[in-house]
């Protein structure tokens, strides 16, 4: 143990007396037991949600786009700000473990596994926007590059929205894969634990025959830290991928170089505000508070403020660099933001982001459960708005005022959304019954360094030499 | 010849590492050790040979990256020089800007899933392989090292116990 020296000034990340055994066990208890009544009730609501979106698409599809509210002027609204919204929330979980692996974080560990989920589920979700708010979805494979009898016709490299293809069907697989391997040892775990004949089935299959070799952990420590090196760059271009959808565009309010960088803090900002939601509440119902706590939350609020505080120089810097270009549609682009009919979107989003986040730099307010779940859920409105601003500001009224006009949402808009947040809630809470929701076997790798206990132990033990020499050797 | 190996048994990773060591000193060849989490050093306590999959990690992202610049060179080049939106498709290198970030996503695609396949294929992981972890507590709490038995059995089983094992069995392997 005293190799696992960590300065005292760090705060336990495993609260309670916890040893090894007693991760496997919380970890694994939300598995093993049954659903409550709480949980079949968010359940059937998601599934509600859900199923009303399925019939909002079913209905799109069979009858026409021109279902939706947008219109010959603002050709993207709803489906575009959902489809980037989404994919901004599945951000964090990309963040939380592969930049936070990147920089040693260990307060990561506990919220990786569900973080990764998200990011999966809303990744999901975002994909089904491109998809759907094609005029004919049935002909969406031609965007792929596929030899075929027409000469072979291919498809044109120079369009964002290709690149959107590739950077989301990369990112969608590459998350997957990192998430399933992170998986392997739990499912093993779970595998290892399984009373009935079809748990120890269902989990021999999925860990893949994990065996826990030391072998096998050198190599997947490898290869997380190269995946974690590999997705990092990744999640930056793609939601700077998403970003250049507006970007290179020629539209005033789209058209400026601020975006990608702009995009991916706002990716950041509203991913923490999510996994916040999620964790505060999943944390309370599967028993998780000793390894999910007010710590990891502040941490998370930390981040939330310093992406809130980019975000809002983003805006600022835009505003300047509309006033500075001596620009007139540029200019009237923002003046339009602020004062034309959609102010209140734009007075909501900049509350939203750039005021609720700098709360924050209070102790009292960042540590509360209650304010971060608040917050959390405020941040996410104003990103949602921001793309909403972003989208159908600059289109409603751009270079001929003849062609001005405004957007009003359907509901077959507002259902297709509803829907994509049922689906996303009733993938999330069949994770959390089914999955290992903490990474235990990186929490157990933490446990001599970080935990309360050890913490305790070491400090009765007091500081003994042997710990210096057995450092130097790294 | 018996194929008979010794299964220690310990519950804590410092113990574990320390009769690593032990084990090492005493050139008894130790022919596998289960955990049920990443033990930082152990492989170098064992001695095992570092791994290379990140080597051919890099390789299959320049892989990737050439796939992407002759399929977009194949493409937009050669196949149908068109003029799309006044894009110079007289060469690939004059409208590089626009293949920067396929090339860019695909290097990662690549990159990332043929390593994964290979840590799957070289670790011997896949969805109907039967687990061969020999004690199921491993992917629990404890830590299990495997060790080839040869000379005095009971003398190796005494040389076990005393480095701090919570078991130590004799398995005859086939």
């Amino acid at each position: 143990m005293s190799s696992h020296y960590e300065a005292p000034i760090r705060k336990p990340l495993i609260i309670g007396d916890k040893n090894y055994h007693d991760v496997t066990v919380d970890v694994a208890a939300p598995v093993e037991g049954r659903a409550n009544k709480q949980w079949w009730i968010a359940f059937s609501i998601a599934l509600a949600a859900f199923l009303w979106g399925v019939a909002c698409v079913s209905y799109t599809v069979g009858t026409g786009i021109g279902t939706w509210g947008s219109n010959k002027t603002v050709g993207w609204a709803w489906d575009i700000t959902n489809f980037v919204w989404w994919v901004g929330i599945g951000h964090a979980g990309t963040l939380i473990s592969a930049v936070l692996l990147l920089f040693r974080q260990k307060w990561r560990m506990a919220i990786n596994r569900s973080a990764e989920a998200m990011t999966i589920f809303s990744v999901i979700q975002a994909a089904m926007f491109p998809v759907f708010h094609m005029g004919r979805p049935w002909l969406a494979y031609w965007v792929m590059p596929i030899p075929n009898q027409f000469g072979s016709l291919w498809v044109n490299f120079n369009s964002p929205l290709l690149w959107d293809v590739f950077a989301i069907s990369t990112y969608l697989s590459v998350s997957l894969v990192f998430w399933w391997t992170g998986l392997l040892p739990d499912f093993a775990m779970l595998r290892d634990r399984a009373i009935t004949p079809f748990a120890k089935r269902v989990y021999s299959i999925v860990s893949f025959g994990w065996s826990g070799r030391a072998k096998d952990w050198q190599r997947f420590e490898e290869v997380s830290l190269v995946l974690a090196g590999l997705a990092t760059p990744l999640v930056l271009s793609v939601h700077t991928i998403v970003s250049f959808d507006f970007a290179t565009s020629v539209i005033p309010g789209w058209h400026t170089t601020i975006l990608p960088p702009y995009f991916v803090a706002g990716a950041i900002f509203s991913g923490f505000a999510m996994v916040n939601t999620l964790l505060i509440i999943m944390r309370k119902l599967s028993n998780l508070e000793a390894y999910i706590t007010v710590q990891h939350i502040e941490l998370m609020n930390i981040i939330i403020m310093i992406t809130g505080s980019i975000v809002g120089v983003a805006y600022i810097t835009e505003l300047f660099i509309a006033w500075y270009s001596g620009v007139e549609y540029e200019q009237y682009a923002f003046l339009n933001r602020a004062t034309g009919p959609y102010w209140w979107s734009y007075l909501l989003m900049m509350t939203c982001n750039v005021v609720s986040p700098q709360v924050m730099w209070f102790k009292k307010i960042r540590t509360s459960i209650y304010v971060s779940f608040v917050i959390s859920i405020v941040v996410n409105i104003g990103m949602w708005f921001e793309r909403f601003v972003i989208i159908v500001t600059s289109l409603h009224r751009d270079y001929l005022p003849s062609s001005w006009t405004m957007f009003q949402p359907t509901f077959v808009d507002a259902g297709f959304f509803i829907g994509t947040i049922g689906f996303f809630f009733v993938l999330f809470l069949l994770y959390s019954r089914s999955f290992p929701v903490i990474a235990q076997a990186e929490v157990k790798s933490i446990m001599k360094t970080s935990s309360e206990t050890y913490k305790k132990l070491r400090e009765q033990g007091g500081h003994d030499n042997h710990s210096h020499s057995e450092h130097n050797h790294h | 010849m018996s194929n008979k190996v010794i299964h220690v048994l310990y519950n804590d990773d410092d113990i574990l590492m320390d009769a690593v060591k032990q084990t090492r000193a005493a050139h008894h060849h130790i022919e596998e050790i289960y955990t049920p989490f990443p033990v930082h050093g152990l492989d170098k306590a064992m001695g095992l040979a570092p791994t290379r999959i990140a080597i051919c990690s890099f390789l299959y992202g320049l892989v990737g990256l050439s796939v992407a610049t002759a399929m977009m060179n194949f493409i937009m080049i050669h196949d149908w020089p068109q003029d799309i939106g006044g894009k110079p498709s007289f060469s690939y290198i004059q409208n590089m800007p626009a293949f920067v970030p396929v090339m860019f996503e695909m290097t990662v695609f690549f990159a990332a899933h043929l390593m994964v396949i290979t840590f799957y294929m070289r670790s011997k992981l896949w969805p109907f392989k039967s687990a061969e972890n020999p004690d199921l507590r491993t992917t629990d709490d404890h830590f299990l090292m495997e060790v080839a038995v040869s000379g005095d059995e009971s003398q190796l089983v005494s040389f076990f116990e005393n480095t701090g094992a919570v078991e130590v069995k004799v398995i005859e392997k086939h």
